[in-house]
C-alpha cells in the first residue's frame, strides 16, 4: 500500500528527471519555433524582423528540398529492408543448433558497436577507395575497373555502411522473438509434414510480426538523422544530401537560421508521425 | 521429445553461420590487421593477410602526432560523466515509478521516451546558440549534460523494466519490520537492483561513447572525444590506412569488449521493454 507520504516522496524523486526532460524539449523547441518565423540570419545583418511562413515555403520550394526527400526515403528505405530481410535470415540460422554459438553471435553484433566515424571511414577508404581499398583490388583482379563508389554510387554506397552498421540491431531483436518462440509447435508442423517454405510464412513470420514492427519503428527514427555517416563520407555531395543534412548546413554551414529553423520543424513533425505508431506499442505492452 | 539433429545438419549450419559471421567481422578484423602493417604493406595489391612484418609504429605515430590520450581522456569524461549523470538522476525516478505508481505514470513514462525522438538537427541552432552564451562551447561539461539529456530517457526507461521486476511483497515486508525509507533503499533494494543498474550503464557508456551528432557540432578542439577525432581523418594527406586503423582500433576496442558484456541488455534498452 502506498501511504500518502511515500507518494509525495516519490513526487519529489521524480522531479528532477522530469524538470530536466521538460526543459531540455521546451526550451529549445520554442526556440526553433521562434527562429522559424524569423528572418535570422546571424552573419548577415542578424535579425531582420518577422518572416510569417515564408521560411516554411521557401524551404519546401526550394530546388534542395525534394531531392533531400527523396535521397531520405532511399536511404532510410534500403537500410531498412536490407537489414529486416537479413536479419530474419541471420535470425533464424543462428537460431539453429550448431558448435560455437556465442561466438558467431559475438562475431555478428559486433559492428554495432562500432562509432559511426569509424564505420564510415573505414569502409570509405579501407573498401570503397578507388585506387587501394579491397573492392579496387578485388575488381582488378577480375579484371573490371574499379568503381568510385561514393561518388558514383554514392547512394548505395551510403546504404551498405549504414546497413553494415544496424543489420547487427535487428538480428540481435528478432532472434531475441524467434527464441520465445514455442518450439513445440514447430516440431507439431514439421512431423505433420508442413514444408519449410510454409512453417516459416505460417508461424514464424506471424510470430516475429511485432519484433519486426519494433525493429522497422526504432530504426526509422535513428535512420532518419543519421548525419556523421553522411559528414565524413561525402559531405552531402554526390545526391547523399539527406533532410537532415539540408537542415545542417541550413543552419550551421551557411547560417540562415530561420529557414534551417523551418526545416528543423519539418523534422520534428515527421519524427513524430513515426514515433506515435512506436509508442502504442510500447504503451501497449506497459499495460501488459 | 526434443528434435533428433543429425550431427550433418549442425555441420552445415556452422559453416554457413561462421562463414556469414566471419564476414560481417571482417570490417573489424581488417582494420586491426592494418593497424599493424606499414602504410606500404597496408595499400599492397595483393593485399596481405597474415604474413607481413607486424609492428606498432603507428600507435606511436597516432599518439605523438595527435595527443591521442586528449581525445582518449574526453570520451571517457563525456561517456562517464553523462552516465554517472544520468543515473543520480533516474534512480529515485524510476524507483518511485516502478514501486509507487500512480494513475500519470504511464503517460509520464512515455512522454519520456517522445523526447528521445526529437531529432537532433531540429533543436540544433538552439543548443548551438544557448553553449555560445553559456560559454559551454567546445566544453567537456557541456557534453556531458548534453549526452545525459539524451539518453535520460532510456536510462529511466531500463532502470523502470529492471525495478518492476523485483516483487514488491518483499519491499512491503521490509516496510512492515519498520525499515525506513532510507533502510529499504538501501539495504533491500540496492543489492537486488544492482545487476540492472550495472546494464544500464554499460549501455548508456557503449551509446554516449559512440554519439557522433553532438560531439561534432559542439566541440572544436578541447573539448573533442574519440569520434570527433576519427572524424579529422576525413580528409587526409599522404598514405594513412595503417594510421587511420591504429586510431581506429584504439577508439574501437574498449567498447567491442564492453558490448560483449552488454549483449542481452541491448534488446532491452534499445526497444524501450518491448521485447524482451
Amino acid at each position: 500500500m502506498a501511504t500518502q507520504h511515500s507518494r509525495s516522496a516519490a513526487r519529489l524523486m521524480m522531479a528532477p528527471a522530469v524538470v530536466l526532460l521538460l526543459g531540455w524539449m521546451l526550451v529549445p523547441l520554442t526556440m526553433t519555433l521562434y527562429f522559424s518565423f524569423k528572418n535570422y540570419l546571424p552573419l548577415r545583418g542578424g535579425d531582420l524582423g518577422w518572416a510569417g511562413f515564408d521560411n516554411y515555403v521557401r524551404f519546401v520550394s526550394s530546388s534542395a528540398f525534394w531531392p533531400a526527400v527523396q535521397t531520405t526515403l532511399v536511404i532510410v528505405g534500403g537500410v531498412l529492408l536490407i537489414t529486416v530481410v537479413l536479419g530474419i535470415l541471420l535470425a533464424m540460422l543462428l537460431d539453429q543448433p550448431m558448435w560455437g554459438q556465442g561466438v558467431v553471435r559475438i562475431l555478428v553484433i559486433a559492428p554495432f558497436f562500432v562509432m559511426p566515424t569509424v564505420s564510415a571511414l573505414v569502409w570509405k577508404n579501407m573498401f570503397m577507395d578507388p585506387v587501394n581499398g579491397l573492392f579496387a583490388h578485388l575488381w582488378r583482379f577480375f579484371g573490371a575497373e574499379p568503381v568510385s563508389w561514393l561518388s558514383d554510387a554514392s547512394l548505395s554506397s551510403i546504404i551498405m555502411i549504414v546497413s553494415w552498421q544496424w543489420l547487427p540491431f535487428a538480428t540481435l531483436i528478432l532472434l531475441t522473438a524467434i527464441q520465445s518462440l514455442d518450439s513445440e509447435q514447430l516440431e507439431a508442423a514439421e512431423m505433420d509434414g508442413a514444408p519449410a517454405l510454409a512453417r516459416f510464412t505460417n508461424i514464424i513470420l506471424p510470430h516475429l510480426g511485432r519484433a519486426i514492427t519494433i525493429v522497422i519503428l526504432i530504426q526509422t527514427i535513428f535512420l532518419l538523422s543519421i548525419f556523421a555517416e553522411i559528414f565524413v563520407t561525402t559531405g552531402g555531395a554526390f545526391g547523399t544530401r539527406t533532410l537532415t543534412y539540408l537542415i545542417f548546413q541550413r543552419v550551421l554551414e551557411s547560417q540562415n537560421v530561420g529557414l534551417g529553423s523551418a526545416g528543423g520543424v519539418y523534422a520534428i513533425i515527421l519524427a513524430n508521425i513515426v514515433a506515435i505508431f512506436l509508442m502504442r506499442i510500447v504503451g501497449k505492452n506497459l499495460d501488459a | 521429445m526434443a528434435r533428433a539433429v543429425t550431427t550433418q545438419r549442425k555441420a552445415i549450419n556452422t559453416t554457413l553461420a561462421w562463414a556469414i559471421g566471419l564476414l560481417i567481422f571482417f570490417p573489424i578484423l581488417w582494420t586491426i590487421l592494418t593497424s599493424f602493417k606499414t602504410e606500404a604493406q597496408a595499400i599492397a595489391n595483393p593485399p596481405i593477410f597474415i604474413g607481413f612484418d607486424w609492428t606498432l609504429e603507428n600507435y606511436s605515430i597516432v599518439q605523438e602526432r595527435s595527443n591521442y590520450m586528449r581525445f582518449l581522456w574526453n570520451s571517457v569524461i563525456i561517456a562517464g560523466g553523462s552516465t554517472i549523470l544520468g543515473i543520480i538522476i533516474a534512480v529515485p525516478a524510476a524507483w518511485s515509478m516502478a514501486f509507487v505508481p500512480s494513475k500519470r505514470t504511464k503517460d509520464i513514462l512515455l512522454w519520456m521516451l517522445s523526447t528521445k525522438m526529437l531529432p537532433a538537427v531540429g533543436v540544433l541552432y538552439p543548443i548551438y546558440l544557448l553553449f555560445i552564451q553559456l560559454g559551454l562551447l567546445d566544453s567537456r561539461i557541456g557534453l556531458v549534460i548534453v549526452m545525459m539529456l539524451i539518453n535520460l530517457p532510456i536510462i529511466v526507461w531500463m532502470l523502470y523494466t529492471y525495478f518492476r521486476e523485483i516483487p514488491g511483497e518483499i519491499l512491503e515486508a521490509a516496510r512492515m519490520d519498520g525499515a525506513s525509507l532510507r533502510e529499504e533503499l538501501l539495504y533491500v533494494l540496492t543489492p537486488m537492483a544492482i545487476p540492472g543498474i550495472a546494464s544500464t550503464i554499460l549501455l548508456n557508456f557503449i551509446l554516449a561513447w559512440n554519439e557522433a551528432f553532438w560531439t561534432l557540432n559542439l566541440t572544436a578542439v578541447d573539448a573533442a572525444p574519440l569520434t570527433a577525432f576519427i572524424a579529422s581523418y576525413s580528409s587526409p594527406e599522404g598514405l594513412f590506412f595503417a594510421k587511420l586503423s591504429a586510431a581506429s582500433t584504439m577508439a574501437i576496442a574498449p567498447i567491442l569488449i564492453l558490448g560483449w558484456f552488454s549483449q542481452k541488455q541491448l534488446v532491452r534498452g534499445l526497444t524501450f521493454g518491448a521485447v524482451k
